[in-house]
């Protein structure tokens, strides 16, 4: 029997881990929280611990998102077991191994883990998403501590709209030494407004006097880590790269087909920002009819 | 208010990992070192908090000789002393490095009011040392904590999820672990520096237990070098440039 | 697509006139300044992404003071400050190089001279409260003055490569970045092809602009590029209140603190503080990190701080509101990687390993442009505009391409960077390479050793001390403790003990080469300005031309058979003239040089009693008559056949004795002994190299003879034009018919007391100046500068060479020399090559 706790109803990663529990044999559990249950850590893990006991589970796996993350540390503390965090592979046995993601998934680790039950979380993409049925639903053990249940979220601030800061942007378009002047920078900003983004530039640019330091993303400036960075006439260099390698994606556009900034990029777009910055941004507008 | 934070020496990397020949470490060779990131701001969260209620911060490794750099580091951005667990070099797994930090804890007459920790090392990702140092001192911890306040004894954190922050409020003493993000870490100033060389660093030397996540070897994932995707040359690449967007889910 | 992308597409061609490894300033200057000379089918290389492919050029200070000492590397720099002002990249800001000690203030008076020489204004000296005023951030209450070039400025080096990079590919050049060479292919002493991870390119011409890589790159040929990476040490503080509203990238001048090998200056909101005063951090250009393993590039090596303590401390002293501030924080910091050599100089030219293999290296950013433009011109036209014989890289002895010497002297200049650098210092590490054969007896006499071309040369001999007690009231004292540093008045004694007896010279450090085969008449004949189809058993003094009739050389070649000379030439540019020589031989292969440096060795012996002394040691005839002036004999000395050169450097009657070097112990017993009931004592290159030769007039390659001047401005163009072809002729034959801009002529010094009464005695380089304090300029722009100075014993006066413009080039003219600070009177006491000692040169004819 192992045990997998599923965050809410079943999500791509959940089936990810289920699946990755599926593969080490025996049956398996699919548990969740009740949907009423504030978050709390700790006693979440007590729950978790009494379970894993009372069904005698071999294993006791969650997904390696930052909450199953979390809940499995909590169960390893109170259990005094190890645990492998964001695991691509558990090959049980005396000592199991397992292949964990480290460095952010830029190194892998082959590790021996030792314990009973075994204690894991799946990175994500380690095998492919199987359905499972209705997950079991869990209730907080009333044997949870005030200790356990001192940690609980108490409260929710939703995602705000406007005023998005450079450090937390979803999207940060920024212009180097192509922009080519502070009124250059229209066409940035307009574009970022549309996007909800905010705008960053260079060191090129601020020493140039054309945007204030605090625009500024590189080494000696911001470091940014958005869904997109959308750099326009930025050369590459290493500083910059420094302050924007966060960036889940990177889309560049320079006329120089050679330029480093297209060595880091996931998209590139070839040609004068002045023209191709306009033209998204026109294309936006179309899509969205407005 | 008196916080503890807890660091680690980790490599800055470039493009490419390259490793030692055994294959169980990265070859540093030309490598500089830092405090993972998360930790660098933990440390300034501390500096800040201290700055704001007054007390004192105090930093923590478990490294090698070679981390008094990075201790170093830390109290010329503001920290008032330093922790030195001598390590040998050797990786100390989660439980073993949980251990010697709690047992330094103890080992100190004051406690802490709050125990500062990186959300997870650059290095390791293990996710779990600060949540046993808390099992371990019998504390409360919250983690992943992107903004941070205290009042009266009372810790307000936020966590960030998909749509918005999670609010906690706990007493002190806690551990909390936070995210890069939660402040902009200030450079330390030349003074700072200065000062820094001046400060104590208490050193002791644990002895390391036999790990029960036993690192074997490292391995470099395969995997082709970023190749951009070229969208096209000048304005006519801009519908796909919005398609992409729109995959992405920025529009 | 556009013209830069089918430039830029990732085929490369199969085949090129020339390929340039490597993007950097240099390399792109290359590039362009070889299309713009009509090279079109050139491939530029590089292993990184453009623009900034991670070299020394992507991390650069980036600032450009003009003023330096040697003038051959100013005029790298005041030519690289055109180009990038040309190219609209050149921010002046002004520059100040402050002094925090006495000896610093000097040698700031040092500077003043040199930008006066090279033609650098404005210049100033200014107060601390002048310099407060300009720098408001700086602690001036530490500082006693400094040195203001307000022509000073910083450039942007990558915007300038790119500007480059474009015209050349206008031009017709191909680029291809991420292209790792992997190998140079060479056949039959010629490089043929470049070995790329994307393919092959077939080549005629390779330069190797690799900055601090290149050694790595040359190795792949077999040739040796003898730099070293070494590591400077900069970080960037910020954010600086007071830059908050700067205008530009710099609007303060950038300061110097060269008492502690330290440099501030604005940049942006921020303040970067370099240093080149810490310990001297070396890499093998093989340890250079690739670009994926570096955290920021391969140039860009991580901060050691433990190496800037100190210098956090001296930039707190001097920039303290700054570095001072608690809120402004260390935001940047790295060990950059720069290239350094063992003389400090460049290295440009082809390489002597392998043909068609050429070195554009240790480069900085103040040089770049000038030294792409002049690598440019000598790959096109044989040679340039600026004469870079300091820098040609076939200056370097084998001994000097080793990785120990290398290492040691790099690590010894490193530290001398913004040091205060005597003229005749001398280098401290790495010494004892090359021992004369006279070695031990030289050591034994209480020689001062001065290296030449790395042999230990002998400078003076603390044993002939007894001589200033002879010579008394007629041998000048230095007052001065910068002048009588890397000096002795037992130079002047042994000078005159010379003039009036003999003294033996260890000139072991000549470099030596035979030109030999049924072409080699017309080899030399091709190289040297003088007839060299002469009898056997001439020796011939002759200039070596540039094809635009400028000095490439001077020497003398001896005819040993009909097909057979022998060159012997200066060490310090001996391994240049060999490769000239070799450059030159017919294509037929039907002569050949063959350096014999090492197999012989050559003992001066000089002076009124040389005859005496020679003959009583031989049976051979050395009377006028059967052994004239200009002719060499083989000639028996006890055991020894020794070949006897009748000319002289010194102005006296004498010979060269040259002999196999084992045996060169030996004559030098043989020489003392005979000499010492004439009086005869050994004599140092403090005669040879400067006493000696200034009272004759002598001029010496590198200081009076070199590229920018000619033959009949050095007063040297005697008789007719022979009428064989050689290299320069047409353009000598112009200069002969054409007004002269310049004439080489000596003046001696009037007074040379200072004005707080201590006799001063200029060194070399000083400028010279109208009776007005005026700069002398000539019709071609070139100043008048001291070309050698030195003092001439025997007729009582400091001596100095000058080249002037007709109006100042006559007997009797008064003039200035400017020296720490102070003009002092010369007048010009001889025009063209009269001697001043002996003018009829009986001396050397008797």
């Amino acid at each position: 029997m192992n045990i997998v706790w599923v965050d809410g109803a079943g999500d791509e990663l959940s089936q990810q881990a289920v699946a990755f529990a599926r593969g080490l044999g025996g049956d398996v559990a699919a548990v969740r929280f009740a949907a009423g249950e504030a978050y709390s850590p700790a006693a979440w893990a007590q729950t978790l611990v009494e379970l894993a006991a009372e069904r005698g589970a071999s294993a006791v796996l969650a997904p390696a998102t930052d909450r199953g993350n979390e809940l499995l540390a909590h169960v390893a503390a109170k259990l005094g077991q190890p645990v492998a965090a964001n695991c691509t592979s558990l090959t049980p046995g005396s000592p199991a191994r397992v292949v964990r993601l480290r460095w952010g998934g830029s190194l892998l680790e082959e590790a021996a883990l030792d314990g009973s039950p075994l204690l894991a979380t799946v990175a994500p993409h380690s095998v492919a998403a199987e359905p499972f049925g209705e997950p079991e639903t869990l209730a907080v053990t009333p044997a949870a501590s005030e200790l356990d249940l001192a940690v609980r979220v108490s409260g929710r601030i939703e995602a705000a709209g406007a005023g998005v800061s450079l450090a937390d942007a979803e999207v940060v378009v920024s212009g180097g030494r192509g922009v080519g002047s502070a009124e250059g920078f229209g066409v940035i900003e307009e574009l970022a407004g549309l996007l909800g983004g905010a705008v960053g530039c260079s060191r090129a640019v601020t020493s140039a006097g054309w945007r204030p330091h605090s625009d500024q993303v590189g080494q000696t400036g911001t470091k940014v880590s958005p869904e997109i960075y959308i750099a326009c006439g930025i050369s590459g260099a290493t500083q910059h790269m420094a302050g924007c390698k966060g960036a889940k994606r990177l889309l560049a556009i320079n006329p120089d087909g050679e330029a480093s900034i297209f060595a880091s990029a996931d998209y590139a777009v070839i040609g004068d920002l002045h023209e191709v910055v306009p033209a998204i941004s026109a294309e936006i507008r179309k899509v969205r009819g407005t | 208010m008196n916080i503890l934070v807890c660091v680690k020496r980790v490599p800055l990397t470039g493009g490419r990992m390259t490793l030692t020949e055994d294959g169980r470490a990265i070859q540093t060779r030309h490598l500089g070192f830092t405090v993972s990131p998360h930790e660098e701001c933990a440390a300034e969260e501390a500096i800040r908090l201290v700055e704001e209620h007054g007390g004192s911060t105090t930093v923590l490794t478990l490294g090698p000789a070679e981390a008094e750099e990075q201790l170093r580091d830390m109290l010329a951005i503001g920290a008032d002393r330093a922790i030195h667990l001598v390590s040998d070099g050797e990786e100390w797994d989660p439980q073993a490095t949980a251990a010697a930090i709690v047992e330094a804890v103890r080992a100190l007459p004051e406690p802490f009011d709050l125990l500062l920790f990186g959300n997870e090392s650059a290095d390791g990702g293990n996710y779990q040392v600060p949540i046993r140092v808390a099992h371990s001192l019998g504390l409360p911890c919250v983690t992943g904590i992107k903004a941070l306040s205290a009042q009266d004894g009372l810790l307000r954190c936020e966590q960030e999820v998909a749509g918005g922050r999670d609010v906690y409020e706990l007493r002190l003493p806690a551990v909390v672990t936070v995210r890069e993000g939660i402040n902009l870490p200030r450079y330390p100033s030349v003074p700072g520096r200065m000062r820094a060389k001046r400060k104590p660093v208490a050193a002791s030397t644990p002895q390391r237990p036999a790990a029960r996540l036993r690192m074997e070897r490292l391995v470099v994932p395969e995997g082709p070098g970023k190749q951009a995707e070229i969208l096209g040359h000048g304005p006519e690449a801009a519908p796909r440039v919005v398609e992409i967007l729109a995959e992405i889910g920025v529009i | 697509m556009t013209e830069t992308e089918i430039q830029t597409t990732r085929r490369l061609p199969a085949r090129q006139r020339i390929v340039i490894i490597g993007a950097g300033i240099v390399g792109n200057s290359v590039a362009y300044h070889l299309s713009r000379l009509g090279e079109t089918e050139i491939t530029l290389l590089d292993k990184g992404p453009l623009p900034n492919p991670g070299g020394s050029t992507g991390h650069a200070s980036n600032f450009i003071f003009p003023v330096d000492h040697a003038k051959e590397i100013t005029s790298l720099t005041l030519e690289s400050m055109r180009q990038y002002k040309d190219l609209g990249v050149y921010l002046e800001c002004g520059g100040i190089e402050v002094a925090r000690t006495e000896a610093r203030m000097q040698e700031l008076q040092r500077r003043m001279a040199s930008a006066r020489s090279w033609g650098i204004e404005p210049t100033s000296l200014l107060t601390p409260a002048e310099i407060k005023e300009l720098v408001p951030f700086v602690n001036e209450q530490i500082l006693l003055g400094g040195f203001y070039t307000p022509g000073a400025g910083v450039v942007d080096s990558l915007r300038a490569a790119t500007i480059m990079r474009e015209r050349a590919i206008e031009a017709g050049m191909t680029v291809a970045a991420n292209t790792e060479v992997v190998g140079l292919d060479v056949e039959h002493g010629r490089v043929v092809r470049v070995r790329t991870d994307r393919g092959d390119i077939e080549a005629d011409r390779v330069v190797i602009a690799c900055g601090c890589w290149s050694p790595r790159i040359a190795a792949m040929a077999g040739a040796r590029i003898p730099l070293s990476p070494a590591v400077h040490q900069m970080i960037d503080v910020g954010p600086v209140a007071m830059f908050a509203d700067a205008r530009t990238l710099v609007d303060y001048p950038i300061v110097r603190d060269m008492d502690t090998n330290m440099y501030e200056r604005q940049d942006g909101g921020g303040l970067e503080i370099g240093s080149y005063a810490h310990r001297p951090i070396m890499l093998d250009a093989d340890e250079i990190p690739s670009i994926e393993e570096s955290a920021l590039s391969p140039t860009e090596l991580p901060f050691t701080q433990a190496d800037f303590e100190l210098q956090m401390e001296h930039a707190l002293e001097l920039v303290p509101e700054i570095v001072g501030d608690e809120s402004v924080g260390v935001r940047y910091a790295i060990n950059g990687l720069l290239s350094v050599t063992f003389d400090g100089l460049p290295l440009l030219g082809e390489t002597p390993e392998v043909r068609g293999l050429w070195s554009a290296a240790a480069i900085w950013i103040k040089e770049g442009p000038g030294a792409g433009k002049t690598v440019a011109e000598l790959m096109v036209h044989g040679e340039s505009e600026i004469d870079v014989f300091e820098s040609n890289i076939a200056r370097a002895y084998p001994h000097q391409k080793t990785r120990t010497h290398i290492r040691a002297r790099v690590a010894e200049g490193f530290n001398k960077m913004y040091g205060i650098v005597h003229p005749a210092e001398q280098w401290e590490t790495d010494r004892r390479v090359k021992l004369s054969p006279h070695y031990e007896r030289e050591l034994a006499l209480g020689a001062v050793f001065y290296e030449a071309a790395g042999w230990e040369r002998p400078h003076w001999y603390e044993s002939n001390s007894g001589l200033l007690e002879e010579y008394g009231d007629r041998i000048v004292r230095r007052e001065a403790e910068w002048e009588s540093r890397w000096w002795s008045p037992i130079i002047n004694a042994e000078h005159l003990a010379m003039r009036d007896r003999a003294g033996y010279i260890d000139l072991t450090a000549f470099a030596i080469f035979d030109v030999t085969g049924p072409g080699a008449l017309d080899a030399v004949q091709r190289v040297a300005m003088r007839q060299m189809d002469v009898p056997v058993g001439r020796v011939v003094y002759t200039p070596v031309l540039t094809p635009s009739g400028g000095f490439k050389a001077d020497l003398t070649i001896m005819r040993m058979a009909d097909d057979a000379f022998r060159v012997v030439t200066g060490g310090a540019f001996g391994m240049s003239d060999l490769k000239w020589f070799g450059d030159n031989l017919p294509a037929d292969g039907s002569a050949q040089a063959h350096d014999l440096t090492s197999s012989w060795t050559t003992l001066g012996l000089w002076g009124p009693r040389a005859r005496d002394i020679l003959s009583s040691v031989t049976s051979a005839d050395v009377s006028n008559e059967g052994f004239p002036f200009a002719s060499w004999r083989e000639i028996e000395v006890g055991p020894l056949s020794v070949i006897a050169s009748r000319i002289s450097y010194v102005g006296e009657l004498g010979w060269e004795l040259y002999v196999p070097i084992e045996q060169g112990a030996r004559l030098w017993d043989i020489v003392a002994e005979a000499g010492a009931p004439h009086g005869a004592v050994p004599i140092g290159a403090g005669v040879y190299g400067t006493t000696g030769r200034l009272e004759k007039c002598y001029r010496a390659y590198g200081a009076e003879l070199e590229g920018d001047y000619n033959v009949v401005e050095a007063g040297m163009a005697w008789g007719s034009v022979k009428e064989q072809e050689f290299i320069g002729r047409e353009a000598h034959v112009r200069h002969r018919e054409e007004p002269q801009a310049a004439t080489m002529c000596a003046l001696t010094v009037d007074d040379h007391t200072s004005s707080s009464g201590v006799k001063r005695y200029m060194l070399g380089r000083e400028p010279v100046l109208t009776a007005d304090g005026e700069a002398i300029v000539d019709a071609r722009g070139r100043r008048s500068y001291v070309t050698s100075a030195g003092a001439g014993p025997s007729i009582g006066r400091h001596i100095l060479m000058s080249y002037l413009p007709p109006e100042h080039a006559r007997v009797g003219a008064e003039l200035r020399v400017e020296y720490m600070g102070e003009l002092y009177p010369a007048t010009v006491a001889t025009v063209d090559s009269t001697p001043l000692l002996d003018p009829g040169n009986e001396r050397v004819r008797s």
